[in-house]
């Protein structure tokens, strides 16, 4: 009996015991860490094969550099617009968010149409991923990235659904926190991919 | 591709070993005990009960208690791998080659590596972690109860593939860590290694989720008052734990994902042609693997830092140091990696730094074993079970250590290197590290989930036969090692002399063998006399941490009331205040509880992650994409559902909460 007799005293606090925002978002946070920990493997696998090209061409003669940059403008630009979504949110207008999102949906979907691009023609003219370990660990890390993208796409798209039909509740404004999470760190990943893979394989 | 390519890959009759015997036998004891679990169910008719109160529960105490009987079937599959490799040593010498042809004694070493600590341990910290946490931290529950009860499904779906592998094709057979060249597709063109990737994905990606889940229910979701350095030990070492579990795991997915890509599209990350590595598979395992020892270490410690307190009736001796020893040890795991191969040739200097590394991490763990004595001195010692199992590891843990540290000197490594002069050691810590460590937690807080105490006298005879057994067993090991005998042996000359040591070996295993009888007894015996053993206070051992302030079992809602604390030891100080000022005498006025609604959720996407797993190791299409179509389609499903919650009435929790205390 003394145990229930003793909490009484402590005051009465609502304290919900889940599923507040701070905790889930936090939460979150520590899977884009563990995420962190999964492309940080593969950069190093990249880094110890980058060279082991078993007689074929090297990286840096496959690459177009402009063609990249172009891929890297449009996962930016996606970023940037998914930012504009998020103030959309904030304000309440939900016509601007769903605008703002299929915006972002679009310049996500040309990055990854684009770099689907590339991996055909390196994969026609015989530098798929089975010529060498090299070209491994390049599709491996570039390909990841995209898979990451493209399950992000699927996510946004059906957010939009989401946000299109329902209220933009707390529970709704929570995902597109966690979406723009996953998306900004896309793009931070794609940050060194483009730094470490295409900018120093072409110097 | 024709249609039945599509849709059974490469399955057929030939697959089932119809041809081997003990397999077979196996097999069948399997379907006769699987069968009569699912007929008990059926005439007793609880279908019903079974899916609504376990399957698709989101309540941490029964997904504790399911990963822990996971555990424990998964210890007895394991156990058996080993009676089988010690009894078939003990007899193929000379001209006799044992009962185990070598392809089948090779899965048996690594299945017996891959069950024990991916689906014995790992499931079993799992489990002591989601009985324990939150009620030590005065939580209802944990930051995300239906990834929770993902988590618990999805390694049971690997420990399921592992023993599908025993009936239908076989196990890889190359050894736990399935090392290339041998596990590449040119060597292991079986499906064995596949079944090895894909069990170790499918619960790997369940650990990483609880990972994710723990650390933030710990760092997060707190009782008022319970600031870093007043919450109880064992959720310290659960921390540190799942800190690993987060920073480690990932590079395990990427790896066994290389190793895959390799199989199945033909690259060459770690084939021995094509310019790929077979080192850097070593490394990327091992970067993995050597938090993973201490991410099964860390909560045993943490149960021995609350069971030694407990029963020695003092606070635990020097609970800052044991802090920062737990997260030095953190810390240091991850750059000792390398001393698992120093023969791999990666220079004097380099050893140099691992050696030295790996010596280092002896002095936070020396910490922690005087801290324990520290505890012990001068305490009220009572010389319960879960006390014995403590005391029995600081002994036995010290050893393992010492040989430890003696193979962390590479000189003296490349004597020893691959012998079982290292399988006696790593037995060593992890037998009288984990295993003891996870006996005494489940002993400990069996009462506080059960509501009775395990019988003690079958618990005290249990460990009298792990111990003695323990080191009849593998002290002969450590000796064979340094006579040279190399580890996975299937059959060796006579004239080496090993026999009569691996026949004491063989002793030992038979002892520890009527340990796990005694054990197996213990609890239908404790079942029987439940009314006897009783735990009327909710505080059997006269406890120090939040858990103990509660009734015995648990209710689902855990508190009645969120606790407020000031000190460490929470429950302990409160009992002394009383003691001094007596009991508070107000009724209580009781409040709506918010709690996570049941969930099927977690379920139905293990099941087809499972159709999934299946399907990519026999080559499936069509599984595959009903397994992959399956799991998207049930989290979208999911994202649909905004009514995750509900509220248990003040009434009910009052009504609940008399009945109890009446």
């Amino acid at each position: 009996m003394e145990n229930t007799m003793k909490s009484v005293s402590q005051g009465e606090h609502h304290h919900h015991h889940h599923n507040t925002d701070a905790v889930d978002v936090f939460g979150f946070w520590i899977y884009i860490l563990s995420d962190c920990i999964l492309f940080a493997t593969l950069f190093a696998g990249y880094a110890v094969l980058h060279n082991n090209t078993f007689g074929g061409p090297s990286l840096r003669e496959l690459f177009s550099l402009p063609y990249v940059l172009g891929e890297t403008l449009f996962l930016l630009a996606s970023s940037f617009t998914y930012g504009l979504a998020m103030i959309a949110m904030y304000g309440k207008k939900r016509g601007q968010v769903v605008g703002w999102l299929c915006l972002t949906f679009l310049l996500g979907l040309s990055f990854v149409v684009m770099e689907v691009n590339e991996f055909v023609h390196l994969y026609a003219e015989g530098h798929g991923w089975q010529a060498s370990a090299a070209m491994s660990s390049f599709f491996t890390l570039v390909g990841t990235h995209g898979l990451h993208v493209s399950l992000g796409l699927l996510w946004m798209a059906i957010t939009i659904f989401q946000v299109a039909r329902y209220e933009v509740t707390p529970a709704m404004s929570r995902r597109l926190t966690y979406l723009g999470l996953f998306w900004h760190f896309l793009d931070i990943v794609w940050i060194f991919l483009f730094t470490i893979v295409y900018l120093m394989g072409a110097v | 591709m024709t249609l039945e390519k599509f849709i059974f890959g490469n399955l057929n009759w030939d697959v089932i070993p119809f041809h081997m015997p003990i397999v077979m036998g196996a097999s069948i004891f399997m379907a006769i005990a699987a069968l009569s679990v699912i007929g008990a169910i059926t005439y007793f008719k609880k279908w019903t009960y079974l899916w609504k109160e376990w399957l698709t529960t989101v309540d941490h105490k029964k997904i504790g208690i399911m990963y822990i009987i996971l555990a424990l079937v998964m210890l007895l599959r394991g156990f058996t791998d080993a009676v089988m490799m010690r009894s078939q040593q003990a007899i193929a010498v000379g001209n006799s080659l044992g009962y185990l042809p070598p392809e089948h004694y090779n899965q048996v070493f690594s299945a017996h590596g891959t069950i024990m600590i991916f689906f014995m341990a790992m499931p079993f910290m799992f489990g002591l972690l989601n009985l324990t946490v939150p009620l030590q931290i005065g939580a209802r529950d944990v930051a995300f109860p239906y990834l929770n009860s993902l988590s618990l499904w999805l390694t049971v779906v690997g420990a399921a593939l592992v023993n599908l592998s025993l009936v239908v094709g076989q196990f890889s057979a190359t050894g736990w860590l399935a090392y290339p060249p041998l596990s590449e597709f040119a060597y292991s063109p079986n499906e064995g290694v596949d079944y090895y990737i894909w069990a170790l994905q499918i619960s790997g990606i369940g650990s990483l989720l609880s990972g994710i889940n723990f650390a933030t229910t710990i760092l997060k979701m707190r009782c008022p008052g319970m600031t870093m350095m007043k919450m109880p030990i064992f959720t310290w070492a659960a921390f540190a734990s799942m800190i690993l579990v987060i920073l480690a795991f990932p590079i395990l997915t990427v790896t066994l994902g290389m190793l895959f890509l390799d199989r199945y599209f033909d690259m060459h990350f770690f084939s021995s042609s094509f310019g790929g590595n077979p080192m850097m598979y070593v490394n990327l395992i091992w970067a993995w693997g050597h938090p993973e020892v201490y991410i099964l270490i860390l909560p045993a410690f943490g149960v021995f830092s609350e069971v030694v307190a407990t029963f020695s009736k003092k606070p635990l001796f020097g609970y800052p140091s044991m802090v920062w020893a737990l997260m030095v040890i953190t810390f240091l795991s991850f750059i000792v990696w390398l001393h698992h191969f120093f023969t791999m040739g990666a220079g004097a200097n380099v050893n140099a730094f691992f050696g030295i590394a790996t010596m280092i991490i002896a002095v936070p763990t020396g910490v922690k074993i005087f801290n324990w004595l520290f505890t012990m001195y001068r305490g009220r010692v009572t010389l319960s079970v879960p006390m014995l199992w403590t005391i029995g590891f600081i002994s036995t843990f010290a050893i393992g250590g010492m040989t430890g540290v003696l193979m962390s000197v590479p000189a003296i490594d490349f004597q020893v290197h691959n012998s079982v002069f290292l399988v006696a050691h790593f037995h060593n810590v992890i037998i009288g590290g984990v295993a003891f460590g996870y006996f005494a937690g489940l002993t400990y807080w069996f009462p506080k989930i059960f509501g009775f105490k395990l019988d003690e006298k079958l618990g005290k005879k249990a460990f009298w036969c792990w111990i003695v057994g323990f080191y009849l067993a593998f002290i002969p090991l450590y000796i064979l090692g340094l006579m040279g005998m190399t580890r996975r042996l299937n059959h060796y000359p006579a004239e080496t002399g090993w026999q009569p040591f691996l026949l004491v070996a063989a002793l030992g295993t038979a002892v520890i063998a009527v340990g796990v009888v005694f054990q197996l007894a213990q609890f239908v015996v404790s079942f029987k006399n439940r009314k006897a053993l009783r735990d009327v206070t909710g505080d059997p051992w006269d406890g120090r941490t939040l858990e103990w302030s509660i009734p015995s079992p648990a209710p689902f809602y855990n508190f009645a009331f969120t606790p407020e604390v000031t000190t460490k030891d929470a429950h302990w100080e409160e009992k002394e205040r009383r003691k001094a000022e007596g009991p508070v005498l107000l009724k209580p006025i009781y409040q709506d509880i918010h709690m996570p609604k049941n969930t099927a959720t977690g379920f139905i996407i293990a099941m087809f992650s499972a159709v999934f797993g299946f399907g990519m190791i026999w080559h499936s299409p069509l599984a595959i994409a009903v397994g992959l179509g399956g799991m998207v389609i049930t989290l979208i499903a999911r994202s649909f559902n905004f009514h995750t919650d509900y509220y248990v009435k003040a009434a009910e929790v009052e009504r609940i909460e008399n009945e109890r205390f009446s």
